[in-house]
């Protein structure tokens, strides 16, 4: 047993795990945050993407004491109060989900990817980068549809906030 | 169409929970005591169990309960069933082998479930998995379907002499004979369609709680249909009558059929709980569910497609071997026969069709509906025909398909379907502008000036949705009905509640259901909400699946609604003292016609609750009931074209356009329906070209996860186009025909059909893997 | 996965003490163990994390030499502006391992040790002749890799770095499994001062190898034309239900010659 202390979604959260739990086990039971999900055993199908001090990794695949001491950001924490974040907004908007198992990981994916191309994104860029999410049910075609749009959203608030800070 | 009202595309309701992780699946349900099961399974496809030591496993840390087969058996829960009796052409019934819930001496394919272990943690239930001691004596395994016939062959169940489930037929056989007699050319090919695993992204899962001092029983199951599951384990696996067994069925992630059938884990959860007097979870890893979810597909035809020297098909022969793996499942038998040889006419107008039938056991898991189910089946069979035929006889493919169209309708094929209504020119027109079909010739050129092979192909689908009119699937062996429930419970202050047997588990219930409240009263689409997956808030249904809940679960809500809507009217016209036939609902509004009178909505709801001045002998309140039995099937079609580029070196394939044009009659909401083909498409395509489950001949599945699996990437797929044409539905008041299966249905032989037209070949097989591309290629250079 | 007590090393001295403890493993970005625990196929008593050391961190570029710290993630090296410069093979190699999240945590030192017959940085550090650096010694990259799974690491060894001098020409050619989309072939190509090197991975029965045929088709001339007529023997390598010996034999000619192609434009 190991104490595992975080800061998840803004809130400081420490308990008392095993040291086999994963990442994913200690959001989903300890916390009870079971919007992350598990869908395979191969890390292959990213239902449980997440993010790690910045990072979109894989859940499944990170002890929790591994991510001790880091800062975490579930898809529980992505809105801002009762404002839907950009992707999120343009999921539901473009219907890029539909049974919604893969959504909260499809969607940590998605806003990571899209901090990474900061100068913006093409269809076959956003399909290459996510390699590691499987979704059963949109055939992706919204999926891709959703996070281009996203991401212009996105490009356009940035350039906003810099002139309005400007 | 109103902003939220039929025809509209109306964002989904249900997204708000699902983009902000508040979504709840069964692996989210917590009851307090829950402890966590794991099921030791069999590593062989074929053994006889000759002990199991559990005493090792009983003493690990955190174990509550190690339970086998036996004590199963003693507590009286029943064999799993096939629910829909098929017979041999020579009138004996279908040999259905027992499957028990946890094998007691027998297990026949790697995954079949022997031992359940409940403890504190999945960690610590997996670890006394490990300590249970099985000990098997080993059979020869049979994997492959035409082989487990053969005489010699390992025998899987005591009731199946050579494995043969039965031996069905439909058609006119002679007739049939006949025509490929006396034909201009006759078509001949075998075709194979590949074994699919349906891979929901949610693995399964069951949560059995037993609660003592009610004497009562929930079970929380990842279920496209909790009623049928309610029914059928109170039924046919005495877990608990009907009365005293609830079943919800959360947020489900997705089913694709495999959903639908009842499978052991949650009976045996059910019934650890009342054993071990804990609430007990069970959630499949995936592996699992590669290993023990009903797997889809799996035939291999003989088929023979006679034509006149006009290119008229003059008959159509199918002799098919279906494997349905080491136990019947739910509905593993009207698969590969109704909804399989019924669709063998497609779009074209064939006079004599005959086809045979042969299932079969196997040491696989078990084969059942996997999307499209059977449809999928006789399509590629029949479209890979009309491809080669075309080739054969030296026409166009779009021409021989224009030649043997259906044009009026109704009409009665020989293989029991009434077509209602279709434009199946106008798909394939639609279809044919959409790829340019007409520059493909030069885009091949230009292709080939790269050194890479082009091709294109299509295919005309159509598919028998809307399951089904209850009478006519019970003359055929159905041991249910197909029917659908409603109730729309308007509330004293007028918002509404509508009650479903359909199950969503990804389509979209609950906004496209509550657009034809919104549309039928004008209220706004959030003060309707949708209620389904629970047995204790909604009476029966009979679920989804069968693109049904379009035709057959919305229309019981259309009938609940005639009758709401009857009866406010009754009670606006009391209270505005008009006529009832003056009446109009509109906008959230009820007025009297050419006047100026009018009530609000809400108005004339709280009415019927306070009574107070209500027509006379009127019962208050204002809640309906209807069940809506179809009277026939509905008959989505349409064309798919698929465009490809090969690179030869590697074989690999580029999906360089894909055209699916549909006709699925009235729509209700395009942006949901658009998703529904995009989905089907993905897993069409991912049958052409990269899915296939594989078992070695010792019955190991060697495709037993992602890494080996090939599910269809973001990166594998182009985006699709996709457009609709609409002859409206006859047989339902809202014309609408069903759009969950086409994609899946219409898709593999149109990438097939490209492919084989791209290499100069007749057939490949499917998955058509970079590998096997690039062997076809060798084959034919040699 | 089976109970395990984990250990965060305060450093690489201290992760040699604690791999003494039990049947302890090194745990690095955790992408090829944590995998291999959950299913159970790996039960180390404990491991040792060596994931946050800043001494195991970065990219070093001086001159033509390179060194990467064995913590180094797939995605820092994918990114690194001065490894693009010298040596954008390499990075472009990174880029193509897995998926973004699994780049974010997976490390070279990790990949290395690991030795997986179908990974990619083996196939690149042969290649580029690269050294591998432990806390106990330097080790040639020609010995490092010794087979399906294994390496020259000996018992509690720790990968620390590898280093490499930047050739003038290299690239990668990825030809992924299309389930796991690990390498099924994987062809990595070097013009350096020593001549042509080429190493492929993926393929071979006995893991990662150099390309006799490859190198001395383009000892003479560094041209993908050079590599026209190349017969790769299927002997020796790999079959399985993804692909045939032949087909990746194919496929080796094919990956080295776009290789070639892709290192000369
Ligand atoms: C979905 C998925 C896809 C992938 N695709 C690819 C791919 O396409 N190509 C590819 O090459 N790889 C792929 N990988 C593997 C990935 O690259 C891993 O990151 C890598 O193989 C292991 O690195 P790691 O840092 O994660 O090591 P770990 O998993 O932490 O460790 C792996 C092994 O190395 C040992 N080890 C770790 N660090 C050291 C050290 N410093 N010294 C000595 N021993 C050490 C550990 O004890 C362990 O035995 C994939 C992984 C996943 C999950
Ligand atoms: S659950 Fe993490 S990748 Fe599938
Ligand atoms: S929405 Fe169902 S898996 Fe993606």
């Amino acid at each position: 047993m190991s104490d595992v202390s975080l800061t998840v979604n803004g809130r400081r959260v420490s308990g008392n795990a095993e040291d086999r739990t994963l990442l994913v086990h200690f959001l989903r039971e300890h916390l009870g945050l079971t919007g992350t999900h598990v869908g395979c055993d191969t890390s292959q199908c990213g239902a449980c993407v997440v993010h790690v001090d910045g990072r979109a990794v894989k859940s499944c695949s990170m002890l929790a004491v591994q991510a001790s001491g880091s800062t975490v950001v579930t898809i529980e924490g992505l809105a801002d109060g009762a404002e839907l974040h950009p992707v999120q907004a343009a999921f539901k908007e473009h219907h890029g989900l539909q049974c919604g198992f893969c959504t909260p990981g499809m969607i940590m994916t998605a806003t990571d990817m899209i901090a990474r191309h900061p100068q913006g994104l093409d269809e076959a860029t956003v399909r290459a980068e996510l390699e590691g999410n499987i979704c059963r049910c949109t055939g992706y075609h919204n999926i891709v549809k959703a996070i281009l749009a996203a991401s212009e959203t996105m490009a356009k608030g940035a350039k906003g906030k810099a002139k309005q800070a400007a | 169409m109103g902003i939220e009202g039929v025809g509209a595309r109306v964002a989904r309701k249900e997204d708000k929970r699902f983009i902000t992780g508040g979504g709840r699946y069964v692996d989210d349900m917590v009851v307090p005591g829950m402890k966590h099961a794991v099921f030791v399974r069999s590593p062989h496809a074929h053994a006889h169990i000759k002990k199991i030591d559990v005493k090792k496993a009983q003493a690990m840390p955190g174990v509550v309960g190690v339970l086998t087969g036996k004590e199963l058996k003693a507590d009286g829960i029943g064999n799993l069933i096939c629910g829909w009796m098929i017979h041999s052409k020579d009138g004996t019934p279908m040999k259905m082998g027992a499957w028990s819930p946890l094998a007691v001496d027998k297990v026949r394919y790697v995954g079949d479930a022997v031992v359940i272990v409940v403890a504190d943690t999945k960690g610590q239930a997996r670890d006394a998995a490990e300590a249970v001691e099985i000990t098997y004596k080993e059979l020869k395994a049979v994997v492959d379907a035409t082989k487990a016939i053969q005489s010699g062959a390992p025998q899987i169940h005591a009731e199946a002499e050579n494995n043969l489930i039965f031996d069905w037929e439909l058609g006119d056989g002679k007739a049939t004979d006949a025509a490929i007699k006396s034909a201009a050319h006759v078509t001949r090919m075998k075709i194979v369609n590949n074994r699919l695993v349906p891979n929901a992204m949610e693995p399964r899962a069951a949560l059995g709680h037993y609660d003592k001092a009610e004497d009562h029983y929930t079970c929380w199951t990842t279920s496209q249909n909790p009623h049928v599951a309610r029914l059928v384990m109170s039924a046919f696996y005495n877990v608990a009558p009907e009365n005293k067994l609830r079943v919800i069925a959360p947020d489900v992630g997705g089913g694709f059929g495999s959903k639908i059938y009842i499978y052991p884990e949650e009976i045996v959860c059910l019934w650890a709980s009342k054993k071990t007097g804990v609430p007990v979870k069970w959630v499949a890893d995936r592996t699992e569910s590669f290993l023990s979810d009903a797997h889809g597909r799996d035939h291999v035809s003989t088929v023979e497609m006679a034509f006149d020297k006009d290119n008229r098909i003059t008959g159509l022969k199918v002799d098919t071997i279906a494997n349905l793996g080491a136990y019947m499942s739910l509905f593993s038998s009207c698969v590969p026969t109704y909804l399989y040889a019924t669709l063998l006419s497609g779009q074209y107008n064939i006079p004599a069709i005959h086809a045979n039938v042969r299932t079969v056991y196997t040491n696989t898991a078990p084969v059942d509906a996997y999307r499209g189910a059977g449809r999928p089946e006789a399509t590629y069979v029949l479209e890979r025909m009309m491809e080669t035929a075309a080739r054969e006889l030296g026409v166009s493919p779009a021409e021989l398909r224009r030649r043997n169209f259906i044009t009026s309708f109704p009409h009665q094929t020989p293989v029991i379907m009434a077509y209602d209504a279709g434009d199946y020119n106008a798909s394939l027109d639609a279809a044919m502008k959409a790829a340019d079909y007409a520059g493909f010739t030069k885009r091949r050129a230009d292709a080939a000036k790269q050194g890479k092979l082009r091709g294109i192909g299509m295919s005309c689908y159509i598919e028998a949705c809307g399951l089904a009119p209850s009478s006519a699937v019970g003359s055929l062996g159905a041991g249910v009905g197909l029917w659908e429930s409603a109730e729309v419970r308007v509330n004293a202050v007028g918002t509404i509640e509508v009650l479903t047997g359909s199950h969503s588990h990804g389509q979209g219930h609950e906004t496209t259901f509550a657009q034809l409240v919104t549309q039928r009263f004008g209220v706004p689409i959030d003060s309707v909400s949708i209620v389904h997956g629970d047995t204790d808030k909604v009476q029966m249904g009979m679920g989804t699946y069968g693109s049904r809940s379009g035709a057959v679960g919305m229309s019981a809500i259309v009938k609940a609604l005639d009758k709401v809507e009857a009866k406010a009217k009754k009670i606006a016209a009391h209270l505005l003292e008009a006529d009832e036939g003056d009446i109009v609902i509109e906008n959230g509004e009820v007025k009297v016609a050419g006047t100026d009178k009018s009530l609000p909505w809400f108005q004339v709801a709280l009415a019927s609750y306070t009574a107070h001045n209500l027509p006379a002998g009127m019962e208050p309140g204002l809640k309906e009931t209807a069940f809506y039995d179809p009277s026939n099937f509905t008959f989505p079609a349409g064309c798919y074209i698929c465009e490809v580029e090969i690179d030869p070196e590697t074989g690999t394939t580029e999906i360089i356009q894909f055209v699916a044009a549909d006709d699925f009659g009235n729509i209700i909401n395009p942006m949901i329906v658009e998703g529904q083909v995009h989905g089907g498409i993905a897993q069409g395509v991912g049958q052409a070209l990269l899915e296939g489950a594989h078992y070695d001949s010792s019955g190991q599945l060697l495709t037993a996860s992602y890494m080996d699996y090939t599910m269809p990437r973001a990166g594998d797929l182009p985006s699709f186009k996709v457009s609709t044409s609409n002859t409206p539905c006859p047989g339902n008041p809202l014309g609408v025909k069903g759009c969950g299966e086409a994609g899946a249905i219409g898709s593999p032989p149109a990438v097939i059909n490209a492919i084989t037209d791209a290499l100069g070949v007749v057939d490949i097989a499917m998955p058509a893997s970079p590998a096997t591309v690039w062997a076809t290629i060798r084959a034919t250079k040699h | 996965m089976y109970s395990v007590n984990y250990h965060r090393a305060s450093s690489v001295a201290d992760a040699a003490r604690q791999l003494k403890n039990g049947d302890a493993k090194l745990l690095s970005g955790g992408m090829t163990l944590i995998p291999a625990m959950k299913t159970r196929l790996a039960s180390p008593s404990d491991l040792v994390d060596v994931s946050r050391l800043k001494e195991l961190q970065g990219v070093k570029v001086s001159g033509k030499t390179v060194t990467i710290g064995a913590a180094t993630t797939h995605y820092d090296v994918s990114t690194d502006e001065k490894l693009k410069k010298v040596c954008p093979a390499l990075a472009h190699m990174a880029s193509l391992i897995g998926d973004p999240a699994v780049r974010h945590r997976g490390t070279i030192g990790g990949s290395i040790a690991n030795n997986d017959p179908a990974a990619d940085y083996p196939a690149a550090l042969l290649a580029l002749g690269a050294t591998i650096v432990t806390n106990k010694r330097e080790i040639a990259a020609d010995k490092f890799f010794k087979g399906l799974f294994e390496t020259a690491l000996k018992e509690g060894e720790i990968v620390t770095a590898v280093s490499f001098t930047a050739p003038a020409k290299a690239a990668y050619q990825k030809f992924r499994n299309p389930a796991s989309r690990y390498a099924i072939v994987g062809v990595f190509v070097t013009k350096g001062k020593d001549g042509a090197r080429a190493a492929v991975t993926g393929a071979g029965e006995d893991g990662v190898f150099r390309s006799k045929e490859i190198e001395a088709a383009l000892a003479k001339n560094f041209d993908a034309a050079a590599l026209g007529g190349l017969k790769v023997p299927a002997k020796g390598l790999m079959s399985d239900i993804h692909a045939s010996a032949d087909y990746r034999a194919n496929l080796i000619a094919v990956m080295a010659k776009r290789a070639v192609a892709a290192a000369n434009a």
